[in-house]
Order: structure tokens, then C-alpha cells, then sequence
């Protein structure tokens, strides 16, 4: 909602690909295929702003965030992240950038250690990282950490087993906060919650958004809170980005066939509103991304597809200022 | 809204005029369910008075926060609590003119799978890994229909057929790992269908699964559910879900029901706190844009904690001295059939 402060982006993706071989036999492993994850995306994301990334199970969302976190060292592409190509960074020159771009997973019961206590679990990587080496200091961090979570700063002598999800999910990230970063990659960091929790945790993302001048990549299944959270946000199908503009044009007039699918299989909590509607969910699952389709990957399930959409694959085109979309049916 | 539409959405008009006048006894009818589980932590009344009826043929939602008490409701409705830690303590399930919880377990083994289907949310823990698809159909089909293996094969195919499952004869041969999420969740209800079922209880049936998925697998069970009569009750947490599906919706809370009641009242004129705030919490993308959502503040409760009061009253922006004092019972607010336990609710 609030505008970007910057336009020159904090974060330049350009041509990124994430191919993983498929290997086959226990003792000789052949390499028998490939999974193109992530097969060329482009996009870019300006400091405070908050970028969305939607798409199917399987589609490659959390591969391009572990890209931007180095956690993978991309097949192709370029990450520009303030100037500097984190792609082709060698170990000890991520070192320094590691603590600027953090995440916040799914599950908070598996992302915890659950021997660890909450304070622990926080002040670990400021120790690990050198950011407060003082004891004493790092737990007065860790206090206030949690409280600028929203949790009881007692909870330092906790484990994890004694919380509530929206409670750990609130530990994880103050675990990300510890780094001071600048960048946080939110994958489905709600999906796992209740839904009277969920509400608790985008408020408290936004709130640290603004606190901080915060820049997230937000990954997540559910299209409502990424309209309420994203200035921008791209649509990803098999490992390439299909549609992306920013949050309005996208939500009040999607153009991709993809997107308005996705769209309409979204039931809207009124039942008024849903016995009058005429629904027809799209057909088919996503295809194995070892084995993609040819030309548009969509076409199999389109309900726009022509001939030639089986033979050529579209490229994104800027269809509006800003509002790219990569389907050749569109005008 | 086309009056032709709203019916063929409603073939089951006749429940919910039954449900005003009613003549026969619903399909189910749980009465004063209480089931527990003995804990370290304390005893866990997981499931503390239920009660709630599902007509033939109509669809019942089960909404509430994780911990609410909705599986461990559906699990006693088939005898499938684990005991110990569990034990059902009081209360009774009459299905068809009996009550399940005085069957002998042959005798449940038979209503489990034959004339009460299950989909569960995980199918990948409710199917056999070792087993082919195939065999687990048809091994249904012999336990209850008593048909020959090679019936039960044909059977299996017209199932797996009428679940929208494609190649169905080279699908029978598969592993369970072999099927993606939404293929499985086809199998689960195959499986459910094989016997004719009376009612198909499903456990958060889509949570796993994409939101195209989804509706493509509610879709496929509520035109079941339309073209062959079948009962429904879903369990979950998503409230367009329900909204989209539900004819009646059963809100729960810390093991009781706060608020019952046909879709539109539930969602139009909620009474009950809580339902006001979940409610209230989702962003919705038919409306503008919201500056701030507007959560159910505080947390979830401690079953083993839970004191004389109202169970919502930590969370509760009404709550007064007098909320606790007692648990509010379940009565009658706004029309006819919708209730909630709240001492604010009513007028
Ligand atoms: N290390 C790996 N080796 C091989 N294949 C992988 C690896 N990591 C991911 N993949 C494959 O890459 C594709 C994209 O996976 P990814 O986890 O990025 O999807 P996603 O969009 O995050 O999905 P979800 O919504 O389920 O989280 C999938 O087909 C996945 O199986
Ligand atoms: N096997 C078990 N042992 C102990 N407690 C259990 C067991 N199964 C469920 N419970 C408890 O019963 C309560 C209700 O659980 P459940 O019905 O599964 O909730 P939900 O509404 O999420 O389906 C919870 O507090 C849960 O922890
Ligand atoms: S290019 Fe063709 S198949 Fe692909 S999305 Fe557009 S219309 Fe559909
Ligand atoms: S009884 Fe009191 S505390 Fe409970 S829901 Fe009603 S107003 Fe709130
Ligand atoms: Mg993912
Ligand atoms: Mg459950």
C-alpha cells in the first residue's frame, strides 16, 4: 500500500534457472532427465516493497527463493542484489550478504529445533554470525525481539513444544529479525495457521515491514492475503512467471487464461455470493516438470488454447505499463 | 440469481423444509457426544457435549481452529478413537435406527467403508503404501459386497471412472506414491463410494492440496453428493469452503459447538463472537482492499485448562464478570434451526 521508496530495485532477477538432474540406480547413479524448476524467470523487486509469487505446487516458488538465498547455485541467471551478482558469488563473499537477506519458512513446527529453548534458537545466529557477541546483550536483543513479535519476552526460557503455530511461527521470525536483515523471502510463512491466526501474523509482517524498511518475497498459495500484502506479484506455472503486474491490475483484471483460473478456484467466504456464480474449476493437474509440454505448458489445460499454442511457446510480453503476461491469445 | 440455478444447486429442498417440520428422524444424530483423552498434561475433554443432526442428502460443515475438537467428533461417530489415551464417555450416534456406539465391532466394521464412506485429509496415511489402488478397491468390495474378484475388478474401473481418474484399468496397478495429491484424494473417494454409501464424512478433504485442485475435488464430491443422495459432512477450516458447499454449518470451539445453523444465517447474521471474528479475519477478494486485517485476537485455548467460564471469554471483546461465571449453552438466536452458546447472543 505504501509506495516504493526507491525506484531503482533492491533486487535484479534476470534469465534465472534452477535445472536438477534426475538420477536413476542405487550403486551407478545415471542422470536420466532433468527437472527445470525454475526455467527462466525475470523479475525484480524494489526496496520496502512487498513482491508476491503465486502459483501450483511443484512450480518452482520456493526454488527462486532458495536461488536469492544461495541455499542453490542457479543453473543460469543473474541475481542483482544492491549491485552485486549474489548468482555467481563465491562462499566467502556471500558471507557478508547471508546476513542481509533472511527467511521465514512454512511448517513452524519442523524450522524450529525442538531441543533448543526460544531464546536460544534467536540469539544462535547472532552468536554464529558475530553480530552481538556479548552475552548479556545478546539476550536483552532476544527479549526484545520476541516482544516486538507480539510474544511475552518470558517465552526466551520456553521450547518450542510449549507454543502455539502462530506462536513459533512469531519466534521464526524474530529468528530472521536477529540478522537486522533488509530482504526476508516469507515462504507460505501463514499457510500452516490457523485461520484466526493467520490475520495476527500478516498484520505483524506488515507492521515489522514498515518498522524496519523491510523488502519481502512472498510466497504463498492463498491469493486473498497476497492481494492484502503485495504491491506486485507474479504468477508462476512450471518454472517460468506467466503474469505479473502489480496487486490491483493483476487481482481487478487478470489477463493470463492461468491467472484467471487460479482466480476463480478461490470460493469467497459468502454463500450468496457463491450460489450465484457459475463455476466451472479448470481442468487437469499441473504437467511433471521433467516432462513439460510442448510450446505453451498451459495448453493442455487452457481454455483459450488454439493450434498454434501446442507449437510455439509465448514469450512475456509488456502488455500494459508494468502488466506482463506471457500468452499469445492476449490483446 | 436465476431461480432454475438455485434449485439444481438445491435438489435436497425437501431437508431443510424437513428440518423445520420434521416427520423422520435425520440420517445421523449425535446427542450429548463427550469423548476424551487421559493425558500428562491432564485429562483433554477433546469433545465436551456435541450435538448435531445431518439429513439425507444435505451438506453439513464443521468449522473451527485446529484443536476444536472436529476430527476427534468424526472419529467417535466411527469408532475410531484411540483407546487409551481416548474413551468415549457419554452420548450416542443414531444412524439409520441404531446407535453405533452399542454395535459390537463386527458389526461397525460393516457401517465403517460399506454405508458411511471417509476422506481423510492426508490420503497418503490412509492408503496402504504396499497395496495397489486396484487391490484396495476391490478389497472393499469384497469385505462388504461380497463380490468376486473379477466384479470387483470392473467395479473398481467404472469407481475410478466416475471420479474423473483417466486410464483407469493401467491406474489400478499403481502404488499409492505414484498418484499426485488430487489423483489420491480421487482414490479416497472411489473408495467411500465403492459400497453406496449413505454419508461421506470428509476430514479437511482439500487442506493438502492447491486451491484448483480443491475445487475441482469438492466439486466432484458435492455432485455426487446431488446425483446419488449422498449426505455430506465437511470438516474444515476454510470458511469459502463452506460458504460455497454447506447447507448447515456447526462452528466449534474448545470441544462444543458455539453456533449452528443454516449457510446464509451463519454468514449473514452471525451471533456468536467468535464467528463474528473468523469471519471478520479473512481478506476477501470480492471486497476492496482492507487497510489492516482484523484477526481473533490471542490465542487458541488449553483444553487441559479450561476453567467454569466461557472458553472464548481470553479472546472474547464482549466478554463481562458474568461470562464466567458458566459455559454458555446452546440456544436458539435470530430463525428457526440457528443457535449459539453465548449470553450476548441472543435477541
Ligand atoms: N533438490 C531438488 N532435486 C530435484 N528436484 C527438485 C529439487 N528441489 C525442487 N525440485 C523440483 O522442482 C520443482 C519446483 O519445486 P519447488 O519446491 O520450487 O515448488 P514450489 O512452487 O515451492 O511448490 P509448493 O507450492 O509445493 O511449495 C518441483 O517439481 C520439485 O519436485
Ligand atoms: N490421540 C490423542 N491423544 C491425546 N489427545 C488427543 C488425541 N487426539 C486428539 N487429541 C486432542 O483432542 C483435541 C481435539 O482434537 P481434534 O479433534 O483433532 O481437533 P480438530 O478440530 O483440529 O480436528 C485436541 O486438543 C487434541 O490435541
Ligand atoms: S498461449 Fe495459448 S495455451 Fe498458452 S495460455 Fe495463451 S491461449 Fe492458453
Ligand atoms: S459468553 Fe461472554 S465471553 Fe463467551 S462468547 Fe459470549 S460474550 Fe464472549
Ligand atoms: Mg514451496
Ligand atoms: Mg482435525
Amino acid at each position: 500500500m505504501s509506495e516504493p521508496v526507491s525506484t531503482e530495485p533492491l533486487l535484479t532477477v534476470r534469465g534465472l534457472r534452477m535445472h536438477f538432474p534426475v538420477t536413476e540406480g542405487i550403486i551407478r547413479r545415471r542422470v536420466t532427465g532433468e527437472v527445470k524448476a525454475v526455467d527462466g524467470v525475470d523479475f525484480t523487486v524494489a526496496r520496502g516493497e512487498t513482491m508476491g509469487l503465486v502459483g501450483e505446487s511443484g512450480c518452482g516458488k520456493t526454488t527462486t527463493g532458495r536461488c536469492i538465498l544461495r541455499l542453490e547455485k542457479p543453473t543460469a541467471g543473474d541475481i542483482i542484489y544492491d549491485g552485486q551478482n549474489i548468482a555467481t558469488m563465491d562462499t566467502a563473499a556471500l558471507r557478508g550478504f547471508r546476513q542481509r537477506i533472511q527467511v521465514i519458512f512454512q511448517d513452524p513446527y519442523s524450522s524450529l529445533n525442538p531441543r533448543m529453548k526460544i531464546g536460544e534458537i534467536i540469539a544462535e545466529p547472532m552468536y554464529v554470525h558475530g553480530i552481538e557477541p556479548d552475552a548479556g546483550k545478546r539476550n536483552a536483543r532476544v527479549k526484545e525481539l520476541l516482544s516486538e513479535c507480539g510474544l511475552n519476552p518470558n517465552f526466551a526460557d520456553r521450547y518450542p513444544h510449549e507454543m502455539s503455530g502462530g506462536q513459533r511461527q512469531r519466534v521464526g521470525i524474530a529468528r530472521a529479525l536477529a540478522m537486522n536483515p533488509e530482504f526476508i523471502v516469507c515462504d507460505e510463512p501463514v499457510s500452516a495457521l490457523d485461520v484466526s491466526i493467520q490475520a495476527q501474523v500478516v498484520n505483524l509482517l506488515e507492521d515489522l515491514r514498515e518498522k524496519f524498511g523491510l523488502t519481502y518475497l512472498f510466497i504463498a498459495h492463498d491469493l486473498s492475503v497476497v492481494r492484502h500484502l503485495c504491491q506486485r506479484v507474479a504468477v508462476m506455472y512450471l518454472g517460468r512467471i506467466v503474469e505479473m503486474a502489480d496487486a490491483d491490475s493483476l487481482f481487478d483484471s487478470p489477463l493470463h487464461p492461468y491467472t484467471r483460473a487460479l482466480l476463480a478456484a478461490v470460493p469467497t467466504p459468502d454463500p450468496t455470493v457463491e450460489r450465484g456464480r457459475d463455476f466451472r474449476p479448470v481442468q487437469g493437474e499441473v504437467p511433471s516438470p521433467m516432462n513439460p509440454p510442448s510450446g505453451c505448458v498451459f495448453h493442455p489445460r487452457c481454455p483459450m488454447a488454439v493450434e498454434r499454442c501446442k507449437q510455439q511457446r509465448p514469450e512475456p510480453r509488456e502488455i500494459r505499463p508494468g502488466h506482463i503476461v506471457a500468452c499469445d491469445e492476449v490483446r | 440469481m436465476t431461480v432454475p440455478r438455485l434449485l439444481s444447486y438445491h435438489p435436497t429442498k425437501i431437508t431443510a423444509s424437513q428440518r423445520e417440520h420434521p416427520i423422520l428422524p435425520p440420517l445421523l444424530e449425535i446427542i450429548g457426544l463427550h469423548t476424551e483423552f487421559r493425558t500428562g498434561a491432564g485429562i483433554v475433554r477433546a469433545v465436551d457435549g456435541v450435538s448435531y443432526g445431518v439429513e439425507a442428502g444435505e451438506t453439513v460443515a464443521v468449522v473451527g481452529e485446529s484443536g476444536s475438537g472436529k476430527s476427534v467428533t468424526a472419529l467417535s461417530v466411527m469408532r475410531l478413537i484411540p483407546d487409551p489415551p481416548g474413551q468415549i464417555t457419554a452420548g450416542s450416534v443414531m444412524f439409520a435406527g441404531r446407535d453405533l456406539l452399542t454395535l459390537s465391532e463386527p458389526e461397525m466394521r460393516q457401517v465403517r467403508g460399506g454405508e458411511i464412506g471417509m476422506v481423510f485429509q492426508e490420503p497418503m496415511t490412509s492408503l496402504n503404501p504396499v497395496l495397489t489402488i486396484g487391490r484396495q478397491i476391490t478389497e472393499t468390495l469384497e469385505q462388504h459386497r461380497g463380490l468376486d474378484s473379477a466384479a470387483a475388478t470392473q467395479r473398481a474401473i467404472d469407481l475410478l471412472n466416475q471420479v474423473g481418474i483417466a486410464e483407469p484399468v493401467r491406474r489400478l496397478q499403481q502404488y499409492p506414491h505414484q498418484l499426485s495429491g488430487g489423483m489420491r484424494q480421487r482414490v479416497m473417494i472411489a473408495i467411500a463410494l465403492a459400497c453406496d454409501p449413505k454419508l461421506i464424512i470428509a476430514d479437511e478433504p482439500t487442506t493438502a492440496l492447491d486451491v484448483t485442485i480443491q475445487a475441482q475435488i469438492l466439486e466432484l464430491m458435492k455432485g455426487l453428493s446431488r446425483d446419488r443422495g449422498i449426505a455430506l459432512i465437511i470438516i474444515t477450516h476454510n470458511l469459502g469452503v463452506v460458504a460455497r458447499y454447506a447447507d448447515q454449518v456447526n462452528v466449534m470451539y474448545a470441544g462444543r459447538i458455539v453456533e449452528s445453523g443454516p449457510a446464509a444465517e451463519i454468514y449473514h447474521d452471525p451471533r456468536h463472537p467468535y464467528t463474528v471474528a473468523l469471519l471478520r479475519s479473512v481478506p476477501r477478494l470480492d471486497r476492496p482492499r482492507q487497510a489492516r486485517l482484523d484477526p481473533v485476537e490471542g490465542q487458541p485455548p488449553d483444553l487441559t485448562r479450561l476453567d467454569a467460564g466461557c472458553a472464548f471469554r481470553p479472546r472474547c471483546r464482549l466478554a463481562d464478570a458474568g461470562c464466567a461465571v458458566a459455559r454458555p449453552a446452546l440456544t436458539q438466536v435470530g430463525k428457526a434451526g440457528h443457535s449459539a452458546a453465548c449470553f450476548k447472543a441472543a435477541a
